[in-house]
């Protein structure tokens, strides 16, 4: 078994110090990297006028989409869970979105969305309502990306229906014998007997959030339009206006369309800086409101 | 009593039929749960009735507010054949993840099973770095990955993407191991004292127990694969015989200028060859997905 482990740990660890070293150097995969010292990092964080919105858009993204995918795939998983008829057919419905390649779901959502002829605006024009600009507007572009995240929260779906099915019958019997109404069974029973899976699936949120890309780059380059090739298709990373320029799309356009490999290595160091320091947070604080049940599974 | 399960409520009605007021309430709280499920499939369901609706549709219709497609137009599959090598596209794709998926299973399984159920130093060590690798972006190590596949001159082809498997997958060990530790060690242990080696005992007690997670895993490993958007960019992006389906559909609306119903069309072959994998393999999809929440 040991060659595994021991390919699994360099294979893992050696880019892990190699990304430390690149980020001290200029590398443009061309010569070979020389040192520069801290200048990645000083213009990183003072210089380089991307990095804010990128910052600030992956932020807003996990910020807004997470808690709502949360919500949202609880609240069916719910309605799920007190179903009669037809569980099956509705959570294959719920869950085939999830299937979905990215790609593909990412241009039906420009197509369903485009402003001038798409489904979505023609309903919207026919009831009244006002028709946004969708993927082309920037206050609406991230939103519109929220809307694609929630038609895909199959998974997480799955997941909660599990949890709420498999809370224990009598919990709620003797609540129900305590007087409990049906909002405070859920608080008092349903919410800390499924509190794992919330915790679960905040740090999946999370996680998927700070590497929020295929649906950008498809949203953007697509919605841009004129772009002719996949080269060119990366200067319009982040249409409109950068609104969907995200950290790691920032990361890529820089490391692998610039090559500027040492400012990119430089990004990176950052980004497993904060995913350290989150998901560390989250964990710790989770002890507080996550209720395990029997023996600690590790 | 609302909130309770099916069965439940059926043992009730058999013991005592309750008042008309309470089932009629009942009544009305069954079909408001109901219109709102009801409601909101309707809603998931609607971006792919649309989608198939244009992919039938003629550009000129694509291009008006109309909803319904008049005349069908059937051709629209056989012009983005034309327009893009979406054959090639499809074979590569089923090339990465057919490859990366056996790779993954060979490496993976005895990684997990050495988490799982031997003693050896550093166990908890090796699990802790399996986890902190899976938790972490690939965009972190991604930099020095692609300078070593460029100096070995494997950018551009499916290598990059498939070699790497054969490390094991940090996500697939995680899962089986948290399997495999629900296998009782007396099977184990009978097989030892049957003369078993460890590597028997792994291809054929384990593997046989533990057939729906491997399952599970080589199913998404492989959707994985198949709906990878950023590896296949990053390797494959400037040699087009090498794309797989995302990639190709992804470039496909912009690089051949083609209409909205064309790219319909070619959303729909992309997302063809999943769905059929998923009716394929329903139960196998959803006894995974609950297994990675459960377990996690």
């Amino acid at each position: 078994m040991s060659p595994w482990i021991v390919g699994f740990t360099i294979f893992f660890g050696y880019p892990l110090v190699m990304t430390a070293y690149y980020s001290f150097t200029h590398y443009d995969l061309l010569s070979s990297p020389h040192w520069i010292g801290l200048a990645n990092y000083k213009y990183l964080f003072n210089g380089d006028k991307r990095v804010w919105p990128a910052v600030s858009n992956t932020l807003w993204i996990i910020a807004i989409a997470v808690p709502l995918n949360v919500l949202f795939a609880f609240g069916i998983g719910l309605m799920l869970s007190r179903a009669r008829r037809g569980v099956g057919f509705f959570r294959t419905v719920f869950y085939l979105p999830a299937l979905v390649p990215p790609v593909a779901a990412t241009l039906g959502f420009v197509y369903l969305l485009n402003p001038g002829t798409g489904p979505v605006n023609t309903i919207l024009g026919h009831l009244g309502l006002p028709q946004p600009l969708w993927f082309d507007s920037p206050t609406w572009a991230k939103p519109s990306l929220v809307l694609l995240g929630l038609w895909g929260v199959g998974n997480m779906m799955i997941i909660f229906l599990a949890a709420i099915i498999d809370v224990p019958r009598h919990l709620y019997e003797s609540a129900e014998l305590d007087g409990a109404g049906s909002l405070q069974r859920m608080r008092w029973v349903t919410l800390p007997t499924i509190s794992p899976v919330i915790l679960f699936a905040i740090v999946i949120g999370v996680i998927e959030g700070m590497q929020y890309f295929t649906q950008a780059y498809v949203a953007s380059t697509i919605a841009a339009g004129s772009a002719a090739s996949a080269t060119e298709g990366a200067n319009s990373l982040g249409y409109p206006l950068d609104s969907t320029l995200f950290y790691p799309v920032l990361l890529y356009q820089q490391g692998f369309r610039y090559f500027n490999m040492g400012y990119a290595s430089a990004m990176a160091v950052l980004l497993l800086a904060v995913a350290f320091a989150v998901t560390f947070l989250i964990v710790r604080n989770s002890r507080r409101w996550v209720h395990y049940q029997g023996p600690a599974l590790r | 009593m609302t909130s309770a399960t099916a069965p439940a409520q059926a043992g009730e009605f058999v013991r005592r039929k309750p008042p008309a007021p309470i089932r009629r309430r009942r009544f009305l709280v069954t079909v408001a749960d109901h219109s709102l499920l009801i409601a909101t499939a309707i809603i998931f369901l609607a971006p792919f009735a649309f989608m198939v609706a244009t992919a039938f549709m003629t550009n000129a219709q694509a291009l008006s507010p109309e909803l319904w497609p008049r005349p069908f137009r059937f051709e629209n599959f056989a012009d983005i054949f034309r327009a893009a090598p979406l054959w090639r596209y499809a074979l590569n794709s089923f090339i990465y993840g057919g490859l990366a998926t056996l790779f993954l299973l060979v490496s993976s399984i005895p990684v997990a099973y050495a988490l799982a159920k031997l003693r050896w130093r550093g166990r908890e060590a090796t699990f802790l770095v399996v986890l902190i690798a899976m938790m972490l972006p690939p965009q972190v190590t991604v930099i020095p990955v692609y300078v070593m596949w460029a100096k070995l001159h494997l950018v551009g082809s499916l290598w990059p993407l498939i070699l790497p498997n054969l490390f094991g997958d940090a996500f697939s060990i995680f899962l089986l191991r948290q399997f495999f530790l629900t296998i009782p060690d007396e099977y184990l242990d009978a097989a030892r004292v049957d003369g078993c080696g460890e590597f028997r005992i792994l291809t054929t007690v384990v593997a046989r127990l533990a057939k729906p997670a491997i399952a599970a895993v080589a199913l998404f490993s492989f959707l994985f694969c198949f709906n990878d958007f950023f590896g296949p960019l990053l390797y494959t992006g400037e040699s087009p015989q090498n794309w797989t389906l995302s990639v190709g559909l992804a470039q496909f609306r912009t690089l051949h200028q083609v209409q909205w119903n064309l790219a319909m069309a070619a959303t729909l072959v992309a997302i063809a060859p999943v769905l059929i994998l998923f009716f394929l393999a329903q139960r196998a999809f959803v006894e995974g997905v609950t297994l990675t929440g459960v377990k996690g």
